[in-house]
């Protein structure tokens, strides 16, 4: 990676400088609105040269799954195949526009009718809705409709979420927004949700808990069957978080026990990239006693006098929109290829390896960090990233892996485990890979016990050393503040 | 077909250092009875097979030519310079996840800092996010902060019917959680914003106008602010990025946050996402805002880098007591507007407004000689940037299909859809690639149901 000084756009600007020209007026010109006018929009004057340069040179200063291997624990960072980014860029689906008649965007309201189709099928739900944006998203549509549930039914008193203490910091955060209050759940001695807590818990104040399974230490909770009939016993209803779908799509299907909402993160499962940290896709699929709610429209196909053909429906009591049109379409484009490209079997087969190689690398890195719930786990697990009696904390080895050309592991989560390494090694990444990220992890267990201080001022190979995040949120520089020449 | 690259032999290798002697024996915990289901989905298939497959479903839409085409209603059809996809092509940009390493991710980092920084200076306001989910979504965020700095005390918001009538159902949709408001001033379509200002009080939370309005026209905001402000509620403005090249930005006329949906700067239709949302505000509420910030600060060598900043926001750090759920956003579509907006630069952005205003204000004049045509019948005297509305002796409805089945033409967005009382109007949208041949094509299709 460049270790340059990179100078920002507004630093390279100079004035009258242009990067492109645009067609010469070929109509009568009509008088602007002189009071509505502004003088300057303040942008960088710049040429195209200058502008794919700059680019160039910060992609150099980034790392993703195409650079190297990229272990981040609940986020299933594996390879994006780039027939997935050929499809979705085809204009037939990049040019349409999403207020065309549906008469003339069969195409896409067949590949939306399929991909929903196939969602359910995968997870196990009577109906799904594509327009949620994002996991996170997701969790919030999912909540409405449980809250609109017991809402109908006049079931007014059901206030409370129960919630893991291993959770996602969405799921407590979704709950806050949707009106409901977060109750944390104590995990058992095997890393389980405990049963008897969600049992002490469970009464008619409960709208539902939020399962994420495998949970956030990659392990599948064992005591599932039973806490999921406690919450229904009780009235409340099930929310899973699809987050860790990717170690359960061909495997087991969430709707088969019993969870009445899911959803599904297109960007992790189903291949399509991350982008730095979106866009994204978080579709929700939900039982039979939830299909009325989903957020609207979704795809039909109506058979009729005139034939079939794909049309788009707001179901009956639809909580309503939760984003413009259809939700994130060029996503759905690139995971529909992924799901015709594997079928059920390559999916499962997918699964499959995900668990083999975490599998893997907890047993070839448990006598180094130790692993405090050792047992087979699901698509990730969870290690200590300390040394003991040196000083040296996750913190240090996650930056000292940089060095080594790898991307940390999620490091400090789940918080019920301290000086978490949360490692998912997904299954497109070989053998030989997982065994040099192994060997470099048991480098720097030594090199903690030989020169500590080396590894506690890592990295030293990046094109930046530790960043001061304490004077960034004290100065709050969150503009360039370059002044522009102007001629 | 499967992207997983184990050999036998490997898999043999790690099964044993394992201790299982099958793959499926990993599984154990998963209960019997649901292990392993038959799912019914279409067989596997090659890649040489998907390309052709998907091409098939891509043609299966009608072909748009976007040069014919006049639909914008929010989702516009712009020329998007080649570098941008350029940009958006690098692997280690696209295959990349949230900068929480920030020594491996300064690219990023810096390229979503200088997003901010021309969002500021386009809207004239002192802090941008790092991007929201779509134009809409960032709307609803920024009526739940609105409610936040009111801290329970105010009920009201007030909303302009001349918003996207999708974002106002999105807002509806977010206020059925937590924040619970009443909304106001968006039941008449028709209703101006004088109206509007008659609702303000010391209960209101908010004011939400968009200029120009979904209608293509500019708002009179002469003193609107102050009256917002007077009441103590907070003044939130939807936009559209690209009308800032020539227009007054939102800040210069007291806007407290500013929203927008991004898509119009380098960002395809794609039917309808993903799209961009642009929300800035105000300094005041930088520690309500939701969504990623990045912040400028240095190394243990004194060099300047950049993280993402003030995170006690966020849910990651502060759960359920978090200013918002947003984990994943839009950075990736951030990316391409700010890769846009360098290659236009101050010059191209204006170049880009002026050809949408004077292209479809020829348009509007051309259409307006038309017998039992009608421009813009309900503001006539209001200015418009790049849409307009056009009366019609003949539903909406008919004309599209008319010109879609004898001229190649998608027409425009049909008001009717929205408010029955519109039936016989379209809201029609001329931008750069709109020559002055197609808009011709369009002014004579139309004469033909003007007889």
């Amino acid at each position: 990676m460049t270790r340059d000084k990179g100078p920002t756009l507004y630093e390279l600007s100079v004035p009258d400088r242009h990067g492109l020209d645009l067609p010469a007026p070929d109509v009568p010109q009509s008088p602007l609105p002189a009071g509505e006018l502004r003088s300057d929009c303040d942008l960088p004057e710049l040429s195209q040269l200058d502008v794919a340069r700059h680019y160039l040179k910060l992609s150099q200063r980034n790392f993703g799954v195409d650079s190297g291997f990229y272990p981040l624990g609940s986020c299933t960072m594996k390879f994006n195949p780039k027939i997935n980014e050929q499809v979705a860029r085809l204009p037939g689906f990049a040019e349409s526009h999403p207020l065309q008649e549906p008469e003339t965007v069969q195409g896409n309201l067949a590949l939306m009718f399929e991909l929903q189709q196939w969602l359910a099928e995968i997870g196990g739900f009577a109906g799904v809705s594509l327009q949620p944006a994002a996991g996170a998203h997701g969790e919030f549509t999912g909540l409405l409709m449980m809250r609109a549930y017991h809402c109908e039914r006049g079931d007014l008193k059901r206030t409370r979420i129960l919630i893991p203490d291993s959770a996602h910091g969405t799921n407590p955060a979704s709950t806050t927004m949707a009106g409901f209050t977060a109750v944390e759940l104590p995990s058992d001695e095997r890393g389980n949700v405990d049963p008897d807590a969600v049992r002490v818990a469970c009464n008619d104040s409960v709208a539902g808990i939020m399962i994420t399974n495998p949970n956030t230490l990659g392990l599948f909770e064992e005591h599932l069957t039973e806490v999921v009939q406690l919450v229904h016993a009780c009235g409340g209803l099930v929310y899973g978080d699809g987050a860790n779908m990717n170690a359960l799509a061909g495997v087991a299907r969430p709707g088969d026990f019993g969870f009445d909402v899911m959803h599904y993160n297109l960007h992790k499962t189903f291949s399509t990239p991350h982008g730095g940290g979106g866009p994204g896709s978080g579709p929700v699929g939900v039982s039979t006693r939830l299909t009325e709610f989903l957020p609207g429209p979704i795809v039909e196909l109506m058979r009729d006098a005139d034939g079939a053909r794909y049309v788009l429906a707001v179901p009956a009591k639809s909580i309503g929109r939760v984003s413009t049109y259809f939700g994130n379409f060029g996503m759905f484009v690139r995971a529909y290829a992924y799901i015709r490209q594997h079928g059920a079997k390559g999916l499962r087969a997918n699964s499959e390896h995900a668990v083999l190689n975490a599998n893997y690398m907890r047993v070839k890195l448990r006598d180094t960090f130790a692993v405090p719930f050792d047992r087979i786990n699901m698509h990730e697990f969870v290690c200590r990233g300390t040394i003991e009696g040196t000083g040296v904390r996750a913190l240090d080895v996650s930056k000292r892996l940089l060095d080594y050309g790898f991307h940390p592991p999620t490091n400090y989560f789940p918080l019920i485990v301290p000086e978490a390494l949360m490692i998912e090694p997904t299954e497109t990444e070989a053998k030989p890979t997982l065994d040099a990220f192994v060997t470099a992890m048991q480098a720097i267990a030594k090199e903690a016990q030989s020169d500590p201080a080396l590894v506690k001022s890592a990295p030293h190979g990046t094109p930046v050393k530790r960043l001061d995040e304490v004077k960034a949120a004290r100065e709050l520089v969150l503009s360039d503040r370059t002044k522009v020449a102007s001629k | 077909m499967s992207f997983v690259p184990h050999s036998e032999r490997e898999r043999a290798e790690m099964l044993a250092a394992i201790g299982v002697a099958r793959i499926e024996d990993l599984f154990a915990d998963v209960p019997a009875h649901v292990r392993f289901p038959a799912l019914k989905l279409p067989s596997p298939t090659s890649e040489l097979e998907i390309l052709r497959d998907m091409q098939t479903l891509a043609n299966r839409n009608a072909a748009v030519d976007p040069v014919l085409s006049f639909l914008g209603a929010g989702t516009y059809h712009h020329f998007r310079p080649a570098l941008v996809d350029y940009v958006l092509s690098r692997g280690e940009f696209y295959t990349s996840y949230t900068q929480y390493q920030p020594e491996v991710s300064q690219g990023m980092l810096q390229a979503l800092f200088e997003y901010q920084s021309m969002i500021c200076r386009l809207t004239n306001m002192e802090v941008s996010n790092a991007s929201h989910y779509d134009g809409a979504t960032a709307l609803a965020e920024a009526v739940l902060l609105a409610l936040n700095v009111a801290a329970g005390k105010r009920s009201k918001v007030l909303l302009s019917p001349g918003v996207h009538p999708q974002y106002r159902s999105v807002v509806k949709t977010y206020l059925r959680g937590a924040h619970t408001a009443t909304i106001l001033g968006d039941e008449d379509s028709a209703a101006e914003l004088e109206r509007l200002k008659g609702l303000l009080d010391e209960d209101t939370a908010a004011l939400i106008i968009q200029n120009p309005n979904f209608f293509g026209q500019c708002e009179p905001i002469e003193g609107l602010a102050e009256a917002v402000h007077r009441v103590g509620a907070l003044f939130i403005v939807v936009t559209d990025p690209i009308s800032l090249g020539l227009f007054r930005p939102p800040g210069a006329y007291g806007a407290d946050v500013v929203v927008a949906d991004g898509q119009c700067l380098g960002i395809p239709p794609s039917f309808g996402g993903p799209h961009l949302g642009i929300f800035a505000a105000r300094m005041s509420h930088v520690r309500r805002l939701s969504g990623h910030l990045v912040g400028e600060t240095i190394d243990a060598d004194g060099r300047r880098g950049y993280v993402l900043t003030l995170a006690t926001r966020e849910q990651h750090i502060r759960r359920a007591k978090a200013t918002s759920n947003i984990c994943t956003n839009a950075a990736l579509c951030a990316l391409a507007a700010a890769a846009y907006l360098a290659t236009l630069g101050k010059r191209g952005l204006r170049q880009v407004a002026e050809l949408c205003f004077h292209r479809s204000h020829y348009a509007a004049a051309e259409i307006s000689k038309l017998k039992r045509l009608e421009i813009n019948p309900q503001a006539p005297t209001k200015p418009f940037f790049k849409e307009f509305v056009v009366r019609l002796p003949a539903p909406a409805i008919e004309v599209n299909t008319h010109l879609l089945k004898q001229h190649g033409i998608i027409g425009g967005y049909d008001l009717g859809r929205d408010d029955p009382r519109l039936k016989n109007h379209l809201l029609i949208a001329v931008t750069e690639v709109n020559t002055r041949d197609s808009i011709d094509r369009l002014v004579s299709a139309l004469g033909e149901v003007a007889k």
